[in-house]
């Protein structure tokens, strides 16, 4: 026994996989310790904010100021153009400064904003320039002349009782603030979804629910399959047809169609995380009983078995003592694959929005589907897909590089 | 032939037999829950109606029509001689729209999109699996792990890839639907040209998917069969290289056919929920508005048509099995 678990651990294939798993394992228990947000808490009011560190607005203006010789109207003039701006800019130039369309880089801002003023003539009366439109350039000339002036900006403070405004600060160009300063502060690594949840924290609080989903399912499945098998191989004759025809049965008939059919049948207020793991964990056994059952059925008439049989042992002693250590090995190795094939059916299940009926827990599954129903993929919020993505997949291929190096070492005709 | 018969004649009972459970299941496993969804067929109908009387009414149509009053195996032959004439009933979600013509008008777009990707992907998978196993080296050694990984994506991880990289970012191909939103189907040019377009990345990211795991899996068998005694013997007898690998591809091939066998219902259930990622117009797309517009008559075609489906594909690849391996004609003939 410890000599075949060396000979595990020298498997790079499974060390890879170990390695990966225990990594997610580990960050799944660590980080909750660290960061002890509520993982469902709503922070945001809006959908979907980008990753990065959000600072209070009021106290960034508040707080003391350092004087930095940086010239920020560069910043403000690439917040000012946008694509729009830019496209505008273009058009003029080309319709009426008469500037080849070629000259003009729409990926440089700076560039074109020196052109703009090199050419833009307010006075300028063309054919097709209507005034609203020309009003329209003259108010983006003086938007692009304000961001470059870098004009103080002041604060002002409403007096309750007079209404009045009373000036409280001047900000000059140069002024910056040290985000070290400012105390109310949240950092999304990993931006926020559809309900203003933080996606990091989400994320890893889905993981474990997800991997607890899978461990139940595969958990359910092994045992089933594993009595299945043992009673198909080793009982033979009637029982082994009937086993062998329902597991023909479903391995043909898709498990996702099943796992749908119960699921929906089940009902939105009974289908809670566990019980979505032990429909999964239901519809998946064919798998493993094919596996143990010809595994058993090699071992059947093996000597050892026989002399067993002979000397009168029990079925029960028989199959715990002289076969199920023969077959321990590919038993682990399915368990391994139906987690890992509960977990994706899981998130299956749930983009189709037949996964937990809940709100108060978040599984990967969810994740992705609640990131889908807000259309996250088309408009660009990566942050609250990829992720989630990226885990699973994760996952799933430390599951199956594990699954591959026990293969290989069990199986040494397989062993490269 | 005569072998081939005894052959071809089993199969196709089997998978009779496997149809019939089917047909049972769908029809069963619902029935089997509490609630029955006849009942919540008709509680959807009737609700918002005040006049009791109306409700009566309503709900003695559907008991009349569904046979709730008789006993399990007349409402099966009832339903099932409905299913037979393809009377599945009306849609809730998109009422009065027959389910028929909803399941008729997706099931083309699903089978025209997974039938030649998976196709493509076994291939390809193959042939690379094939070509890695016999050049090792490098190539094998850079490309193995991308395979792996690759294989362990599920198919909607890689369908939100594909579409963020081509359609959100570089914008080259349209990000959701079977065709253009501002077209009806018609067989014109420009609908065609909108059909293909929309066509890639669904296609693709069930291809990488495909050719990922078979890829794996045609490896490890490649290096299996290369290790065999019959490929030392060809090489002491000097026989070329290349007729070798042929010998070796037909081999490590036929587990690789079982192993698509097997694995065709999970792949079609991968790829249905890669259709929704695109919002494209197949079965995985109706599936999805059946349950989210609590569509019984709906979901429960939809899934008897999948696996209708699925039991076909398996039928054909497992009668193709029949021709390829050359052990099925001898054992017939025994």
């Amino acid at each position: 026994m410890k000599n075949t678990i060396k000979q595990v651990f020298h498997s790079g294939k499974f060390l890879v996989g170990f390695f990966i798993f225990i990594l997610i394992l580990i960050i799944c228990f660590v980080y909750p310790l660290v960061v002890t947000h509520d993982p469902l808490e709503m922070v945001g009011s809006g959908n979907f904010y980008k990753p990065g560190t959000y600072v209070s607005q009021q106290e960034a203006v508040l707080d003391p100021f350092y004087t930095l010789n940086i010239d920020a109207s560069e910043g403000k003039l690439s917040l000012l153009l946008g694509e729009e701006e830019i496209e505008k800019m273009k058009e003029y130039l080309v319709k009426y400064a008469e500037v080849a369309e070629s000259e003009i880089d729409t990926s440089d801002p700076e560039a074109m904003v020196e052109l703009w003023q090199e050419r833009y003539d307010p006075e300028l009366k063309a054919k097709g320039l209507t005034s609203a439109k020309r009003k329209s350039y003259r108010r983006l000339d003086g938007e692009i002349k304000d961001a470059q002036k870098s004009a103080d900006l002041i604060i002002a403070e409403k007096d309750s009782e007079t209404g009045e405004l009373e000036e409280v600060k001047k900000i000059k160009g140069t002024s910056f603030v040290n985000t070290k300063d400012i105390l109310n502060k949240r950092t999304f690594l990993l931006g926020t979804d559809n309900f203003g949840r933080d996606v990091l924290t989400e994320l890893v609080a889905a993981t474990v629910v997800s991997l607890r989903i899978g461990l139940v399912a595969g958990i359910i499945a092994t045992v089933i399959g594993l009595l299945l098998g043992l009673l198909a191989g080793y009982v033979g004759g009637l029982v082994d047809n009937i086993i062998l025809f329902l597991t023909n049965l479903f391995t043909v008939i898709p498990s996702f169609i099943i796992l749908i059919l119960i699921s929906y049948s089940v009902g939105t207020s009974a289908r809670g995380v566990m019980m979505v793991a032990v429909i999964i964990g239901l519809t998946s056994w064919p798998w493993t009983t094919r596996a143990v059952r010809s595994q058993v059925i090699s071992l059947r008439n093996r000597d050892h078995v026989n002399l067993s049989k002979l000397s009168g042992h029990s079925l029960a002693r028989i199959i715990f003592t002289d076969i199920l250590p023969y077959i321990a090995s590919y038993v682990v190795m399915a368990m391994i694959l139906q987690i890992s094939s509960g977990i994706l059916a899981e998130a299956q299940l749930s983009m189709i929005g037949l996964g937990p009926a809940t709100t108060r827990t978040a599984t990967l599954g969810l994740m992705m589907n609640w990131a889908m129903q807000y259309a996250a993929h088309l408009n660009g919020s990566w942050w609250a897909y990829f992720p989630v993505v990226i885990v699973i997949a994760l996952i799933s291929f430390s599951l199956n590089l594990m699954n591959t190096g026990l293969d290989q070492v069990f199986n040494p005709q397989l062993r490269d | 032939m005569k072998g081939y018969k005894k052959y071809y004649g089993q199969k196709l009972f089997w998978y009779l037999l496997t149809l019939i459970f089917a047909v049972i299941l769908n029809f069963v496993l619902p029935r089997l829950m509490p609630g029955n969804p006849v009942s919540a067929l008709a509680a959807r109908a009737v609700g918002g109606m005040t006049d009791s009387r109306a409700i009566e009414k309503v709900i003695n149509d559907y008991i009349q029509k569904f046979g709730i009053d008789k006993p399990i195996y007349q409402q099966f032959f009832m339903w099932l001689g409905n299913v037979l004439k393809g009377d599945f009933g009306v849609s809730f979600s998109q009422y009065p729209r027959p389910v028929s013509d909803i399941i008729h008008s997706a099931v083309w777009w699903t089978v025209a999109l997974q039938l030649p990707a998976i196709l493509v992907g076994w291939i390809l998978g193959n042939l690379l699996g094939a070509v890695a196993a016999y050049i090792r080296g490098i190539f094998d050694k850079a490309i193995l792990p991308i395979f792996l990984f690759a294989s362990n994506i599920p198919a909607f991880g890689m369908a939100t890839f594909l579409l963020f990289i081509f359609a959100i970012k570089l914008g080259v191909a349209p990000a959701s639907g079977g065709y253009g939103y501002d077209l009806i189907p018609n067989f014109s040019w420009t609908f065609a040209k909108s059909v293909i377009s929309h066509y890639q990345l669904p296609f693709w990211s069930i291809v990488l998917i495909t050719i990922g795991g078979q890829a794996v899996g045609m490896r490890s068998m490649s290096i299996y069969e290369l290790n065999a005694d019959y490929v030392k013997y060809a090489r002491f007898l000097g026989i070329k290289d290349s007729t070798i690998v042929g010998y070796v591809f037909r081999n490590a091939m036929l587990p690789q056919i079982t192993g698509l066998a097997l694995s065709l219902g999970t792949m079609i259930g991968g790829a249905l929920v890669a259709e929704i990622i695109f919002s494209y117009p197949g079965l995985g797309t109706t599936l999805l508005t059946a349950v989210t517009g609590q569509d019984y008559p709906l979901l429960s075609a939809s899934t008897l048509i999948i696996t209708i489906m699925v039991l076909i594909a398996n039928l054909v690849v497992e009668l193709l099995y029949g021709v390829i391996d050359p052990r099925v004609k001898a054992n017939q003939q025994d």
